[in-house]
């Protein structure tokens, strides 16, 4: 037993080691903090993979979601946050209470893609209209058929699915599409998780979800994208790269972002040289991942702004549909 | 010729035959249900386990799937950064929870006076086993996050999980304790042996299978939790590995890993399952089946501990 008392006091002391070391936490090592959208995560994972075999920087990427990760991008425990959507304004006091400016960022398109079952042949295009239909407050309850929404359909179930109530593709969808971020009817299967989104459409013959153009591409062969009309007599677009980058998928393509924390881009170099690596190497990456990357002209004005720092955002705080991003980053004094 | 008493006496026989064979059915219903309720447990488990592994086997029985850091490619991704961080986590919560418990629980057992505040303890350790485990993750992220600012490191992560079992560690090492007969302690009082030296060279000696036991089942839980890991915040891509605990020169010891980010086990299997592409699901479908080896292997090491130890004990 003599053993074993000796072990369990070197044990003893070691915990209580622990707790005396004041200020451990100084890593020799320049590591570069990275948070956020899970959107935007495979973007940023692909470019920080890059990035550290090229320049033997260390880089960290966490899922946070966009909100969760603002909050630690405003206490500046981050270097650089991912972002689905814009930042509010709340987000925007935070930082400012903080002391922390950022530089607002758009780095590739994703099309937030509405699909059905293939074996749905009637609901192959819709409009916003239709849309709006089906996903607003009012329609909770209410709208439990195909028909209801458009009266040419089949009386057959409808069956819903979407992200939850804490994303910012059910923000941007709600604002795009209902009007009013966060404004959509609730009895609908919601899940952070999109394959169980997919599942659900797979196995419903009535289902419809909307999600990131990614889990559309992988899963092709098992579901149907919708053609959109945005409005009353335009044609049905169905999301694509072309679609995207003429701007005609509308008003469903959204640009996501990065935030780069303005104080870190301007005193670490490692910070300046991994955004310089991303705006200007993510391109096949960006592609590689299913995104639609910014085309050339945006991805020039992007680094330029980038290269003089502005602080700010062109957004003041509020969600925005189908702005264009070259006049959003003029809009950046 | 049958009298009426005999008679009597085989119809009698044969009541009670009947009763016997009526409650040996009984016996054998109650077998058979209760074979179900095992097999449906079992059955299900089984299943899942096995279609892990069909799902997983291609990445299982590649050496490179466990040196390689994650990758935006599922062929190329691995599990090192995860195992390495899982480990090192592990060593933190052993370090921190087994101490602490060991010594509550014999405080309790042994030293404590028997009083209404000695009852609310227990009641309240009994009832810090059954608290979700989402709770401490938010207590870590008040408490070791921000209050004690150790940061998103493994540091943080490791005390949240020890503190996570210790009530899982008090309450084995007790129940192992209160297993040693009273004997064994009146015989050492009675040759005048102090408190304390009858609870160091008896009750721990006698109980060590016990609290082992526990111990391992507190961490084979541990390593599998999700929650409060994500909730402190650990990383989901990491592609380096924490500073060494060990070095080549004095002290030899290096603390710097523990304020080091980290990833865990179950959070990469997680991240590799919300992907879109299906061949990620591979790679979170082996992580799986690892996750459900190491529990399985600390399990089985829990029980064979416990056999031996037991066989060694002779009162």
């Amino acid at each position: 037993m003599q053993y074993q008392f000796t072990k369990y006091s070197t044990i003893a002391s070691l915990v209580t080691s622990l707790f005396a070391l004041p200020n451990f936490a100084v890593a020799a090592d320049k590591i570069i903090k990275i948070d956020g959208s899970s959107t935007v995560y495979p973007i940023t994972e692909a470019v920080a993979e890059e990035f550290q075999k090229s320049t033997k920087t260390k880089v960290t990427v966490g899922i946070s979601g966009t909100g969760g990760g603002f909050k630690k991008f405003c206490r500046g425990e981050t270097d650089v946050q991912n972002a689905s959507r814009p930042i509010l304004q709340k987000e925007i006091d935070a930082c400012k209470e903080a002391g922390v400016q950022f530089i607002e960022l758009p780095v590739a398109y994703d099309a937030l893609t509405v699909v059905i079952n293939p074996s749905n042949d009637f609901a192959k295009k819709m409009t916003t209209a239709e849309l709006k239909k089906l996903w607003e407050p009012a329609a909770q309850g209410k709208v439990k058929t195909w028909n209801q929404v458009n009266p040419a359909w089949p009386n057959t179930p409808v069956k819903l699915f979407g992200p939850g109530a804490d994303s910012g593709t059910f923000d941007y969808f709600t604002e795009a599409i209902v009007g009013k971020a966060k404004s959509s009817r609730g009895d609908f299967t919601a899940s952070e998780d999109d394959n169980v989104l997919v599942k659900g459409v797979v196995g419903d013959k009535g289902g419809l979800a909307y999600f990131g153009y990614a889990y559309y591409e992988e899963n092709q062969d098992k579901l149907t994208a919708v053609s959109i009309v945005d409005k009353p007599g335009k044609p049905g677009v169905l999301p694509s790269k072309a679609t995207i980058e003429d701007g005609t998928y509308q008003p469903l393509a959204r640009p996501i972002f990065i935030y780069v924390n303005a104080t870190a881009a301007a005193f670490k170099p490692e910070v300046k040289a991994f955004v310089n690596y991303y705006l200007e190497n993510s391109k096949p990456l960006i592609e590689e991942v299913k995104y639609v990357a910014l085309p050339a002209k945006e991805q020039k004005a992007v680094i330029t702004h980038w290269k003089a720092l502005k602080p700010g955002t062109g957004f003041g705080g509020k969600p925005e549909v189908g702005v264009k991003i070259e006049e959003l980053l003029t809009r950046i004094k | 010729m049958n009298n009426p008493s005999a008679n009597h006496i085989n119809k009698n026989l044969d009541e009670v035959r009947a009763m016997i064979h009526r409650h040996k059915l009984n016996d054998y219903i109650f077998s058979i249900i209760g074979l179900l309720c095992l097999m449906v447990g079992l059955v299900t488990l089984l299943t899942l386990f096995i279609d892990l592994i069909i799902q997983g086997y291609p990445k299982l029985l590649s050496l490179s799937f466990y040196t390689d850091f994650p990758s935006r490619r599922a062929a190329s991704a691995g599990l090192l950064s995860a195992l390495v961080g899982s480990s090192l986590v592990m060593l933190v919560t052993f370090i921190s929870a087994v101490p602490v418990g060991v010594m509550a629980a014999i405080y309790l057992e042994e030293y404590a006076p028997k009083n209404w505040f000695s009852d609310l303890i227990e009641i309240n350790v009994s009832n810090l086993a059954a608290v979700p485990s989402i709770i401490y993750g938010l207590l870590a992220l008040g408490l070791f996050v921000y209050i004690l600012d150790l940061g998103q490191s493994i540091v943080t992560a490791g005390l949240t999980l020890g503190l996570l079992i210790l009530p899982v560690v008090i309450v084995a090492t007790r129940e192992s304790i209160r297993s040693i007969p009273i004997a064994i302690r009146e015989a050492a009082y009675a040759v005048g042996a102090t408190k304390w030296q009858v609870v160091y060279d008896h009750v721990i000696k006698y109980s060590f299978g016990g609290i082992l036991t526990g111990v391992i089942i507190g961490m084979a839980r541990a390593i599998g939790e999700t929650a409060p890991i994500i909730t402190i915040g650990a990383l989901t891509f990491i592609a380096f590995l924490p500073p060494s605990p060990v070095t080549t020169s004095a002290p030899f010891l290096n603390f710097e890993w523990l304020s080091s980010g980290f990833t865990v086990l179950p959070i990469q299997m997680f991240s590799w399952l919300s992907r879109p592409s299906e061949a990620f699901h591979v790679n979170a479908a082996a992580a799986g089946v690892i996750i459900i080896l190491v529990t399985l292997i600390m399990n089985g090491f829990a029980i064979r501990m416990r056999y031996k130890m037991r066989k060694n004990i002779k009162w």
